[in-house]
């Protein structure tokens, strides 16, 4: 790894000369303590491995595959249109923005595109699931660290968000709703005037949040300077989305590649931050959910009238060929390789899930932290595990 | 006590009646508090009811509570320490019982008075370190162990700061004894000005902040909750306790803010006594014995009106990390008390 930060390195020194110690000095047993699969702060079943010496981690490792479902394997016995209902259950707090790249993929394939309405109503979409699901990580962040108010606050204004999703698509957290060619139906009366308002209290819950966690001193003294990973290992490590913005590196597929979505039509700015640690994350993260509220707003200004569903046939059959879409997920980037041999479902899907990369730098950014630390450098790395085991 | 009644209790009377009075004294706090604040004002915190259903306004919640822990399975781990573990609750339960016999309700209403009584208190209330120490070694669990070893250490680092807080109060006060803290509160007099007496919460506001602020580590409440800390340690401690062995962890801990609430209210707030001016009362012989029956009432507005406080933090609050929390006691803590026990020390000698 080039170019550590002071910290990463004095705390590597610390963590070699604790391994060090305890091989050679006392020889006492180092401590290996496992982290899950069961515990109360890894939102699910993932497994940590950390050595310790005393409260400090001499080494660390993430152990996935718990949680195993096997979609890219299921995804080759169903038809295309039957991909989406496992897909949605990828990173299930933002399920909507699982069934995008797909379709999209397909869509090129098939050399389809959806009618602007239907593309402004993903997009709409597509924001919604990312501000249900970055609320809640915003609210979880408090509990990860003893604070047990802010998550009643996101799960009350996250309802909100729901019941929009539920209001336009019928399903309030698999939604199922996009077609291959537009969407399933049209927005419902009155839906759009409700999503203005719910923006509105989602801006009060962001004000919230501001105050009661990130302005709080013990918050920010568990926060900066801790698990930094600067810019070239972020990238090295392949992360992506809030957790690479966060290093600083300007870096958003929804503005920076041509994509059938309505970003090019909105005016968004994408956050950075220059730390890398801990509070910039979250920070990141803050912003992005105000901004994703913005975004929906002029969405909802300009939202064009016309049909939401292209001409496709009835029964769906993908010519052959290869095709790889990848869109700015709430979790990062989240992209299909899909390859089709001219069937009625995919011959192989890829799935490349932002968490599972998001992860790989655990043993990086673990080694010489304490434990309490480990809870909110994976709180702040924010991973979903449906979305690390696929 | 007996001065109230007629006619003279046996001694046994008298034991059995303090074991009765004890008990009240510490499940009724306990309970309040975990009724009122743990329960309802969390809930409304939280923008949420609480429980709705049992009783009227949810307020049998509790006893549904502990009596599910009464019927649960009393489970200790095989490789557990038996003896040792399924002792530990009790031991901090205890401590808990030991705060509550030199709290002062009354002129007359006491369990027992002794000259050293806050000595006394500061010194049994670690008591509860052994038991959460040893709970944490004999559970046999890693989570367990670093609780254990967190709360061992945090509660040592935080007796200081309280001793150092409670020194300043005995300077003003002239003594250790419970009932003369309260009488000198209540004869003293503020600049001249004797209408409200002298609670010490105004010329100590130092010392009783940092008193608060190392009782709720005492207590393991967030920001100090590490050996708790349920997201990184699971339950610390208390991650192998079940039924009615938790129970007696969970009454502690809630009886055990109380009890320091009412210490609290004892040392800064005047205790049971109203100003002794208002009704003519020179000294403690002096004070009508209906106080033995609003003094309770007056400790317990009391100690609500401070674990309000306690828990008002307690549900707001992030946690810090264990050597910040060291760091905290150390090199802030620490150096007010001991600048609040010298600038106290001067006033004394001045005026």
């Amino acid at each position: 790894m080039t170019m550590l930060s002071d910290r990463q390195q004095l705390s590597y020194i610390a963590a070699q000369a604790a391994d060090a110690r305890l091989n050679v000095e006392l020889e006492t047993e180092g401590m290996t303590l496992n982290i899950g699969p069961q515990h109360p702060a890894t939102h699910g079943t993932l497994r940590i491995i950390a050595r310790l010496d005393g409260e400090q981690v001499v080494w660390a490792e993430p152990s996935c595959g718990y949680m195993h479902r096997g979609y890219e394997k299921l995804a080759e016995v169903r038809t295309y249109p039957q991909v989406t209902t496992l897909v949605n259950r990828i990173d299930w707090l933002g399920s909507f923005a699982n069934e995008v790249p797909f379709i999209l993929a397909a869509e090129q394939l098939m050399e389809v595109e959806a009618p602007p309405r239907a593309q402004w109503i993903r997009t709409i979409l597509f924001e919604l699931s990312r501000i249900a699901n970055v609320s809640l990580f915003l609210g979880d962040l408090g509990v990860q660290m003893g604070a047990i108010t802010p998550v009643f606050m996101a799960f009350r204004d996250r309802e909100y968000v729901l019941n929009l999703i539920e209001g336009a698509t019928g399903g309030r957290f698999h939604p199922n709703f996009d077609r291959i060619g537009g969407l399933k139906d049209d927005l419902p009366a009155g839906w759009v005037d409700e999503t203005r308002q719910v923006m509105r209290k989602l801006r009060n819950f962001c004000d919230e949040i501001e105050d009661l966690l990130f302005g709080n001193e013990i918050f920010q003294s568990r926060m900066r300077g801790i698990g930094v990973i600067p810019a070239d290992v972020a990238r090295q490590y392949g992360l992506s989305g809030a957790n690479l913005r966060a290093a600083g590196v300007d870096w958003d597929l929804r503005r920076d590649q041509e994509i059938a979505l309505a970003y090019d039509q909105v005016d968004f700015k994408v956050w950075t931050h220059p730390d890398g640690d801990c509070f910039a994350r979250c920070w990141v993260r803050l912003q992005e959910t105000r901004e994703a509220t913005k975004i929906v707003d002029q969405l909802l200004d300009g939202l064009p009238p016309g049909p939401i569903m292209a001409k496709v046939p009835r029964i769906i059959k993908v010519p052959a060929g290869e095709a790889w879409v990848s869109t700015e997920n709430p979790l990062g980037e989240m992209g299909y390789y899909v390859v089709s041999q001219g069937d009625l479902g995919p011959f192989r899907v890829k799935i490349r899930s932002a968490s599972f990369n998001n992860i790989s730098v655990v043993p990086w950014v673990l080694r010489g932290v304490y434990v309490p630390d480990i809870i909110t450098i994976l709180a702040s790395l924010y991973f979903i595990l449906g979305d690390i085991d696929r | 006590m007996s001065a109230l009644l007629a006619f003279e209790i046996p001694y046994w009377g008298q034991s059995l009646l303090r074991v009765l009075g004890g008990i009240v004294a510490v499940l009724l706090p306990a309970g309040t508090i975990v009724y009122l604040f743990l329960f309802k004002m969390m809930s409304f915190m939280q923008s949420r009811l609480g429980p709705m259903e049992a009783g009227p306004y949810g307020s049998l919640q509790l006893v549904a509570e502990v009596g599910k822990w009464l019927q649960k399975e009393d489970i200790a781990p095989a490789a557990a320490d038996q003896r040792i573990f399924k002792m530990a609750p009790i031991i901090v339960l205890v401590s808990t019982f030991l705060l509550v016999a030199v709290v002062p309700f009354g002129p007359q209403a006491y369990f027992t008075d002794f000259s050293a009584g806050i000595f006394y208190a500061l010194a049994v209330g670690s008591v509860s370190v052994i038991g959460i120490l040893v709970a944490g070694w004999a559970s046999a669990n890693k989570y367990s162990l670093l609780g254990g070893l967190r709360a061992a250490g945090q509660l040592i680092a935080y007796e200081l700061p309280m001793v150092l807080a409670v020194v300043g109060v005995v300077i003003q006060a002239g003594s250790m004894n419970m009932q003369q803290i309260v009488v000198a509160q209540n004869t003293g007099a503020i600049f001249g000005f004797e209408w409200l007496g002298n609670p010490f919460v105004l010329s100590q506001f130092v010392g009783f902040l940092v008193f608060m602020i190392a009782v709720q580590a005492e207590l393991t409440q967030p920001p100090f909750d590490m050996p708790i800390a349920e997201s990184e340690l699971v339950s610390g401690y208390m991650t192998e306790y079940s039924g009615f062995r938790f129970l007696m962890f969970f009454i502690a801990e809630f009886a055990t803010a109380g009890v320091f609430a009412l210490i609290a209210s004892v040392l800064f707030l005047g205790g049971w006594g109203v100003p002794f001016i208002w009704f003519g009362w020179e000294s403690l012989s002096d004070v009508a014995w209906w106080m033995n029956l609003a003094g309770p009432a007056i400790m317990l507005t009391k100690m609500l009106l401070l674990t309000f406080l306690m828990m008002w933090v307690r549900f707001s609050y992030p946690r810090f990390r264990e050597d910040q929390l060291q760091t905290f006691a150390w090199k802030f803590l620490i150096p007010i008390a001991l600048a609040n026990i010298i600038l106290t020390a001067i006033l004394k000698v001045v005026f």
